[in-house]
């Protein structure tokens, strides 16, 4: 098995980018936190804190125009290919400037002018989704790459091996990222899977090698995310990657998380474990100084403050959408 | 004109697009170079090869995934799920991604691909793989659903679903395969949401679809022996549905009845039958009557499945019992 180690091949301009990209997406998070608990944010949230390196990781290997298929715990996945936060804050509250105008909600954030190609809430299903816009990449000789993400507890359904034999077998340009949080609602994974690490160690059952990554280190995930993503580029086929890390709070909503040994959260919102606070020890470590740091920490501060104002001036979507774009010609007409 | 069998008119229909246009895929469980489970695709592998023609595992969530990720990238995908009773270990895919993902992301994204799948009873193959499916598709938001009945319309149909920005459920009534029918030459393109009328008479109205098309245009021929002169419509598209045909051919005869392979219980003819009661009740002369497969898992031996589903003789003796109370 492969562990592979933070390589410290970029510059810091690169470093403090992806810096800033974790910590938008951490408060950008807690923010959506706060506004549940005020009950801006109706219906339910799965939210990425304690998670950010991955989505930020990730998003920094990518080309533009290559494609992000994400789960229901997806802000992060769609704010680090670039979307705004306006937008996605909107889309919480139920908006019409929301990125889907209030249709989709948290759980569906999509972006097709930033690669974003959904949001998916039924396990397992946007893997083989995935292997779709892949196999439309090779077919058309585009050279992008479909990335798709997902939990520990995907590896138990069928969907996730049916899309790694199809990608195999294919040699689709697909990467999959499994997001170990250890966690699947409120069960411990490794309580109902067969196998230690779930995803990495089924790799062999579709010949593909095995990859363990430290998925709260943001220099360590983007290394092996560039390694797999220019692989599917040039025509390699899929990876599959395994990324340990944890999730801060609860699944869902108000979710407390009291499942889980108070030691085993301490642990994982200990300095040295997560993964804003290690990236900035890790950057001052470098030389950057704390100014600097602090600069990126209030600019996010005022972005956040900013979108969450005018996504809450955003109007309630109104009665033209009701019955708009069930079809592709816009409407929602099924008879004469 | 030639004459082809509703078998061959799959692969016409299939050749047609994808000469005519390089997005159209086609992928399957054995498509490419065995021609198909029921020999449906033959001659595509041969022609067009195996990148555009390309055999799948057992993976029907991977197939309909595939097609739903090529659709959204701008390919124009054909899927096949070889029997319709398969849709239930994919329906996921069809019900809550293909069918929901152009609304819930406010129009950003289009499914352009068509499933085809041999559909219904006939062969005693017994109730895994006999279940006429249309009212599952029919019943989905999103999903348009098409049904031909005859070797013309599988080619005009298989274009439109094909050419139409939406996701098309394609069901072959496996039944017909080996039936013949008149086929002209040169491209043939349909609309979808078009009912056609096979058979014009002045006392009763029959709408049916697919494998009962037959049947009922047989049972018209002896009742009019009798007497009773039946409109036959072919109804061929469930979405969009031609209500407009249906309720003109009912007000103009006062009587409608239904003739459904699927199982009884919210059968395609339940939404039209309402549809009739609600905007036509005053020129109705009697009940809308609906001749369907009872509510049953379908039997595998000949006596039985023939018991259940509508017969030419069923279709006789009801109508004829409904028209003399
Ligand atoms: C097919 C299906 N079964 C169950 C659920 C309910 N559910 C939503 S999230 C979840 C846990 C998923 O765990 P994991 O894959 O580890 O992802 P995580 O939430 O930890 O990111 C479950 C069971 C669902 N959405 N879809
Ligand atoms: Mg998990």
């Amino acid at each position: 098995m492969t562990t592979t180690e933070a390589s410290p091949v970029h510059d810091v301009d690169f470093k403090l980018e992806l810096y800033r990209s974790q910590v938008a997406l951490r408060r950008f998070e807690t923010r959506a936190y706060d506004l549940f608990l005020e009950n801006y944010v109706k219906g339910t949230s799965h939210l990425s804190i304690g998670q950010e390196a991955i989505a930020a990781g990730v998003a920094a290997a990518m080309r533009p125009d290559d494609w992000t298929f994400a789960t229901y715990r997806g802000h992060a996945h769609t704010l680090a290919r670039g979307v705004a936060m306006t937008p996605v804050f909107a889309e919480l509250m139920g908006r019409s400037n929301g990125l889907m105008a209030g249709k989709g909600g948290s759980m569906h954030l999509t972006s097709v002018e930033h690669g974003v190609m959904g949001s998916y809430a039924i396990i397992g299903a946007h893997l083989p989704i995935a292997c779709g816009a892949a196999w439309s990449a090779q077919y058309r000789g585009t050279d992008q790459v479909a990335v798709v993400f997902f939990g520990d507890g995907t590896v138990n359904i069928g969907a996730f091996h049916e899309a790694l034999n199809f990608a195999a077998i294919w040699k689709l340009p697909v990467v999959f990222i499994c997001e170990n949080n250890l966690y699947m609602e409120y069960t411990r994974t490794s309580e109902v899977t067969a196998v230690t690490h779930p995803a990495a160690d089924r790799a062999a059952a579709y010949g593909l090698e095995p990859i363990l990554v430290d998925g709260n280190d943001a220099d360590a995930v983007y290394a092996v995310a560039r390694t797999a993503i220019e692989r599917a580029r040039a025509g390699g086929g899929p990876s599959l990657i395994e990324a340990e890390t944890y999730r801060h709070g609860g699944h869902s909503r108000a979710d407390p998380g009291k499942y889980r040994p108070d030691e085993e959260v301490a642990l994982w919102k200990s300095a040295e474990r997560d993964p804003v606070s290690r990236y900035r020890t890790r950057l001052l470590e470098l030389g950057v100084d704390e100014p600097t740091l602090a600069r990126i920490e209030a600019d996010v501060d005022a972005e956040v403050d900013a979108a969450t104002e005018a996504a809450k001036a955003g109007a309630a979507p109104g009665e033209d959408l009701l019955m708009k774009d069930v079809w592709a010609n816009g409407g929602a007409e099924w008879r004469n | 004109m030639a004459e082809l069998t509703y078998r061959e008119a799959i692969a016409r229909g299939i050749a047609q697009e994808m000469r005519r246009d390089e997005s159209v895929l086609f992928l399957g469980e054995d498509v490419g170079a065995a021609g198909g489970v029921f020999k449906g695709t033959v001659g595509l592998f041969e022609e067009f090869g195996p990148v555009r023609v390309r055999d799948t595992p057992i993976s029907e969530q991977a197939i309909l995934g595939a097609a739903m990720g090529a659709a959204m990238t701008g390919l124009r995908p054909i899927a096949e799920i070889m029997f319709a009773d398969f849709f239930a270990v994919c329906w996921d895919i069809v019900a809550n991604e293909i069918a929901k993902s152009r609304y819930m992301t406010n129009g950003q994204m289009s499914f352009p691909l068509v499933i085809r799948s041999g559909n219904g009873g006939g062969l005693r193959f017994g109730a895994q793989h006999s279940q006429s499916v249309e009212n599952w598709a029919m019943m989905i938001p999103g999903l348009k659903v098409v049904v031909p009945s005859n070797p013309r319309d599988v080619i005009g149909l298989m274009a439109a679903a094909v050419r139409d920005d939406d996701p098309v459920i394609f069901l072959e009534s496996k039944a017909l395969y080996p039936t013949k029918g008149e086929v002209p030459e040169g491209e043939i393109v349909d609309a979808l949401g078009t009912a056609t009328v096979l058979r014009q008479g002045e006392h009763a109205t029959i709408a049916t679809l697919g494998l009962m098309v037959p049947r009922a245009l047989a049972a018209a021929e002896e009742l009019a022996a009798g007497g009773i002169d039946c409109t036959v419509i072919d109804v061929r598209s469930l979405i969009p549905l031609d209500t407009q045909t249906i309720l003109r051919e009912t007000s103009a005869t006062g009587r409608l009845f239904t003739v459904e392979e699927n199982p009884r219980v919210l059968g395609w003819g339940a939404e039209v039958a309402s549809i009739v009661a609600e905007e036509v009740f005053y020129d109705l002369d009697g009940p809308v009557v609906r001749i369907t497969t009872p509510h049953i898992p379908l039997p595998a031996a000949d006596t039985l499945e023939d018991m259940a589903l509508p017969s030419v003789e069923r279709i006789v003796t009801t109508i004829h019992k409904a028209m003399n109370s």
